[in-house]
C-alpha cells in the first residue's frame, strides 16, 4: 500500500510494523509527529504497545533500557537537545546491551535555539556504541527501522535511524508501506538471553574492576564489527522480500568516475541531481553515500576511493577544533592505503542553511580545480 | 541461609565472560567473619528466645535453631561466625543481657 | 512463639555493607516481606556496591543497576515489560536519599504524577554516603558532612520529601524505621498489594557517616521515632495522613544527637533550636492528620 508520508510518520510506521512493545517518548520539535501518530495507533489498538509519557528524554531512554532488559522490543524518537539530554543513558543502553531502536531527527543544537537541520546532535554521540544510519528519503526511513531491529537484536546493540529536520521529517513523499505479514516473517519477535527474570535471578551492571571491564568493552567493539556484515546481509534479505535495495553505502555513477562526491542523508540525494548536471558537462563524477556511519564501513569506502583521482566530502556538521566529521572518518579509512587520492572537506548547511544542487556543483567545480586541500575545512556559503 | 555452592569465578579468557556484567554466583563466598574485632557470644542460660537479635542482625547471620523440649518447640538463635561482622547490634539490643561481646582472637 | 517476620532469609550473607549498616537491615526485611518474585532497580547509592561486584550478587532476586537519576524511570520500563509478558513481578526502585531527594527528584515526580506501578523505596541515611559522606538535601541542619563541616554548616532544614510525595496524591506513602521491623514488614506487605505508585521512606542510621559505634544503629533508629524526629506514618492518596505509632511520652532529642559524632560540635543553643524545630514540625503534622 502506498501512502503519502512525512518522514516522521515513516518512523512511526516503521515502529508499528516492527511491533514495538514499549514506546517511551518526550516531545521535541521536529519529532512530535512521530510520537503523536504512535500514540493514536496505540489508542486505536492498531499497535499493541505500552506508551509511557515520560517527563524527560533521559527518562525515555532509561525506561526503554529497563523494558529491553526484561526482553521486549522498544522504540523512541528524539532530536538535538533531547538526544543531548539522553547522553548518559545512551552509554547505559550500550553497556547493558539493549537493542533499542530510536529515530533521531537531526536538528541543530542550542544555543542559540534553532529547529533546522544539522548533524552535530547525532554525530556527537558517535562514540557511545550506538549504531547510526543516515537516511536520504522517507521510504528509507521506514525500511531502515525494520532492518535496524533485525541487526540490533542480532548483536544486542542499539541503533538510531537518522533523518533531517523538516527536509525529511516534515516533507511528504510517497512511501510503500510493507505488508505486516511479510515484516513479521522478516522480523520475528525479540528473544533475549540474559534478562530480568525472578525465576533465574541475576544482577546486571554491577561494579566491574580492572580485571574484567576491558574484555566487556572488547565484546562491544566485536559486536559492532559483526554488524558490518549484518547490515549487508539484512539489506540483501530485505531486497529479496520487499524489492528495495540497501547496504552500508550507496554509490551512484561510480563505475567510470574519476572524481567523487561523498556525503550522507539529504545532501547525498540532492547530489545525484548535481552529478547528472556535471556529467552533462563532461565531468566523470560519481557519488558515494555513506548510509551506515556506525559501524564505519571503512572497507567499503576504501573499495570505492582506491580508484579515484579526487574526492570531496560534504559535511552538514562540524567537529569543533578539527573539521567535518565524515571527512575525518573517510580520511582515516584511507590513511594507510597505497592509492589514497587527495580528499577535500567542505562544511555546508549548518543550522539548516539550504544546500542546493547549484551549491553542490559549485563545491565540486571549486575543489576539483585544486591539486590538494590547503586546509581541513572549506566553508561553503559563508557570509564573508 | 542458603547452602548454595560457594563459587568463586575467575575469568581467564575473554570468551568466558558473559556479554555484559551479569552476576553468576553468590556473595556468600565472602566470609565477612574476618571483619570482626569483637565477637558476640550468646549465653543460653540467659537467652529467653525473644529472637530480637535474629530480628535486628543486618547480615542475617543469626540462624534459628529449632528443637523440641517437653513437646514444645524451642527456638534458639545461633550466630554464624563465618559471616558475623561484629557490629554489636545484637549485644546492644538483647533485653536480658544474654549476649556478651568479647575481643576477637588474634589470627 | 509466632514470628511476625517471615523466617526465610532471601538475602545471602557476605555482602559489602559496613558493620551495623541500617540500609542492610532495611533490605533484609524488605525482601522477606516482598518475596522472591521481586525485581530491584538500584541507582547509584550504597547498595550499588553492597550487593557485590560482578560477577556476584547477594540479594537472590533480579537486580538492574541504573544511573543515579534514573531509578523510577528505569523501573517504569521494567514494569511495563513485565506486564506485557504477563508476569506479576513486584518492581521495586531501591534508592538512597541522594537519588530521591536530589538528582532523581524530577524523575521521581514524573513517575508519581503518572502513578507508575512500582514500590519506590528510599533508604535515607541523610547524606551521599557511598561517595564518602557529602551533604544531600536529606542531611539535617547542623549535621557534619565533608561538604558541611562545623565551620561551614548546612543551615537549611532537611527536605520534606513526604509532603512532596503526598502532594502527588499517590495511592500509598509510608515511613518506616529499622528499629521497628515488624511495622516495616507490614507496610511492605500492604504496599505489595496496592497498584500504582507506592513510596516507602526508611530511616537508616549509618555508623560510618553519622560517626557512632555500629552497635547503636537500631537504638538511634528507635530514638529518632520516640523523639518525634521521624514520625512513623501512612498516607492514603496523599490526603489521609495517619500516624502508625503514637508517641505518648516523647523523648528529648538530646540523647539522639549526643550519641552521634556528626552532631558533637553543636552548642546548647543549637540543640535547643533543633528541639524547637522538631516540636513545631510535630504540631504541623498533627494538623494534617486525618480525623
Amino acid at each position: 500500500m502506498r501512502k503519502l508520508l512525512i518522514g516522521n510518520h515513516a518512523l512511526s510506521y516503521g515502529a508499528k510494523l516492527s511491533r514495538a512493545e514499549v514506546i517511551s517518548a518526550y516531545p521535541i520539535t521536529p519529532q512530535t509527529e512521530v510520537v503523536e501518530l504512535l500514540s493514536e495507533m496505540c489508542a486505536s489498538g492498531e499497535l499493541k504497545a505500552k506508551f509511557i509519557k515520560v517527563e524527560s528524554e533521559h527518562s525515555a531512554m532509561a525506561s526503554l533500557i529497563g523494558a529491553s532488559a526484561v526482553g521486549v522490543r522498544t522504540f523512541t524518537a528524539t532530536s538535538s537537545q533531547g538526544l543531548a539530554l539522553m547522553h548518559e543513558m545512551l552509554h547505559w543502553a550500550v553497556g547493558a546491551r539493549t537493542p533499542i531502536v530510536m529515530g533521531n531527527i537531526n536538528r541543530a543544537l542550542a544555543p542559540p535555539w534553532s529547529v533546522w537541520t544539522e548533524q552535530n546532535d547525532s554525530l556527537s554521540q558517535r562514540d557511545t556504541g550506538w549504531m547510526q544510519l543516515y537516511a536520504q528519503n522517507n521510504q528509507e526511513v521506514l525500511d531502515s527501522v525494520i532492518q535496524a531491529y533485525k541487526v540490533a537484536e542480532s548483536i544486542d546493540l542499539p541503533a538510531m535511524v537518522i533523518l533531517a529536520a523538516f527536509v525529511l521529517s516534515h516533507t511528504s513523499e510517497t512511501v510503500e508501506i510493507p505488508d505486516q505479514k511479510k515484516v513479521d516473517a522478516f522480523l520475528p519477535s525479540y528473544k533475549r538471553k540474559y534478562k530480568l527474570d525472578p525465576t533465574d535471578p541475576h544482577a546486571f551492571g554491577g561494579l566491574t574492576n580492572t580485571e574484567n571491564y576491558y574484555e566487556l568493552r572488547y565484546k562491544i567493539q566485536k559486536a559492532m564489527e559483526k554488524a558490518l556484515n549484518k547490515w549487508e546481509e539484512v539489506g540483501k534479505e530485505f531486497e529479496e522480500i520487499f524489492g528495495r535495495k540497501y547496504g552500508l553505502i550507496e554509490t551512484y555513477k561510480v563505475s567510470d568516475a574519476k572524481n567523487l562526491i561523498i556525503s550522507s542523508a539529504t545532501i547525498a540525494s540532492t547530489a545525484r541531481n548535481a552529478i547528472d548536471k556535471l556529467r552533462e558537462k563532461g565531468e566523470k563524477v560519481g557519488l558515494l553515500r555513506i548510509r551506515v556511519f556506525r559501524p564505519f564501513p571503512a572497507k567499503k569506502v576504501r573499495g570505492i576511493l582506491n580508484s579515484i583521482d579526487k574526492a570531496v566530502v560534504i559535511d552538514r556538521n562540524i567537529g569543533f577544533g578539527a573539521s567535518g566529521i565524515f571527512y575525518q572518518e573517510v580520511k582515516a579509512a584511507m590513511y594507510n592505503e597505497k592509492n589514497t587520492p587527495p580528499i577535500f572537506g567542505v562544511v555546508a548547511g549548518l543550522g539548516g542553511r539550504d544546500v542546493t544542487s547549484k551549491h553542490i556543483i559549485e563545491i565540486y567545480e571549486d575543489t576539483i580545480k585544486k591539486n590538494k586541500p590547503k586546509s581541513d575545512i572549506i566553508w561553503k556559503g559563508l557570509k564573508e | 541461609m542458603s547452602k548454595k555452592s560457594k563459587k568463586i569465578i575467575i575469568y581467564k579468557k575473554e570468551k568466558e565472560l558473559p556479554p555484559s556484567a551479569i552476576s553468576f554466583a553468590s556473595m556468600n563466598y565472602n566470609k565477612t567473619g574476618n571483619w570482626r574485632n569483637f565477637r558476640p557470644v550468646i549465653n543460653y542460660a540467659k537467652c529467653t528466645s525473644c529472637l530480637i537479635c535474629w530480628k535486628f542482625c543486618p547480615e542475617g547471620a543469626i540462624k534459628l535453631k529449632k528443637t523440641k523440649k517437653n513437646n514444645k518447640e524451642v527456638i534458639k538463635p545461633v550466630i554464624n561466625y563465618d559471616y558475623c561482622k561484629g557490629c554489636g547490634i545484637c549485644w546492644e539490643e538483647c533485653p536480658t543481657g544474654a549476649i556478651d561481646i568479647i575481643q576477637e582472637e588474634e589470627d | 512463639m509466632s514470628l511476625k517476620i517471615p523466617e526465610e532469609e532471601i538475602m545471602s550473607c557476605g555482602n559489602l555493607a559496613c558493620q551495623g549498616c541500617g540500609a542492610n537491615i532495611a533490605m533484609r526485611h524488605a525482601l522477606k516481606a516482598l518475596g522472591r518474585n521481586t525485581a530491584l532497580i538500584i541507582p547509584a547509592c550504597c547498595w550499588s556496591v553492597i550487593d557485590g561486584p560482578f560477577p556476584y550478587s547477594s540479594v537472590n532476586v533480579p537486580v538492574f543497576h541504573t544511573a543515579f537519576a534514573a531509578a523510577s524511570s528505569t523501573a517504569v520500563g521494567v514494569k511495563a515489560a513485565f506486564e506485557i509478558l504477563k508476569k506479576k513481578t513486584t518492581v521495586v526502585a531501591w534508592t538512597g536519599d541522594g537519588s530521591t531527594y536530589d538528582i532523581g527528584l524530577g524523575t521521581l515526580s514524573g513517575s508519581a504524577e503518572r502513578n507508575d506501578d512500582m514500590i519506590y523505596v528510599c533508604y535515607d541515611n541523610e547524606a551521599y554516603m557511598n561517595t564518602g559522606v557529602q551533604r544531600s538535601s536529606a542531611t539535617p541542619a547542623g549535621a557534619w558532612t565533608t561538604t558541611t563541616p562545623a565551620n561551614y554548616p548546612k543551615k537549611n532544614q532537611k527536605k520534606d520529601i513526604i509532603s512532596i510525595m503526598a502532594s502527588h496524591r499517590i495511592p500509598y506513602i509510608a515511613t518506616a524505621s529499622v528499629a521497628y521491623p515488624e511495622d516495616m514488614v507490614e507496610k511492605f506487605k500492604k504496599a505489595k498489594n496496592i497498584k500504582g505508585m507506592r513510596f516507602i521512606l526508611i530511616f537508616c542510621p549509618c555508623p560510618t557517616g553519622w560517626k557512632y559505634p555500629p552497635q547503636f544503629t537500631v537504638k538511634l533508629a528507635r530514638l529518632a521515632v520516640l523523639s518525634k524526629l521521624f514520625p512513623l506514618l501512612e498516607i492514603e492518596d496523599g490526603i489521609k495522613w495517619k500516624l502508625t505509632k503514637k508517641i505518648s511520652r516523647p523523648q528529648p532529642i538530646k540523647e539522639y544527637l549526643q550519641l552521634q559524632g556528626r552532631f558533637k560540635h553543636l552548642k546548647e543553643k543549637d540543640l535547643k533550636e533543633i528541639q524547637d524545630t522538631i516540636d513545631t514540625n510535630w504540631e504541623l503534622l498533627l494538623k494534617k492528620l486525618d480525623k
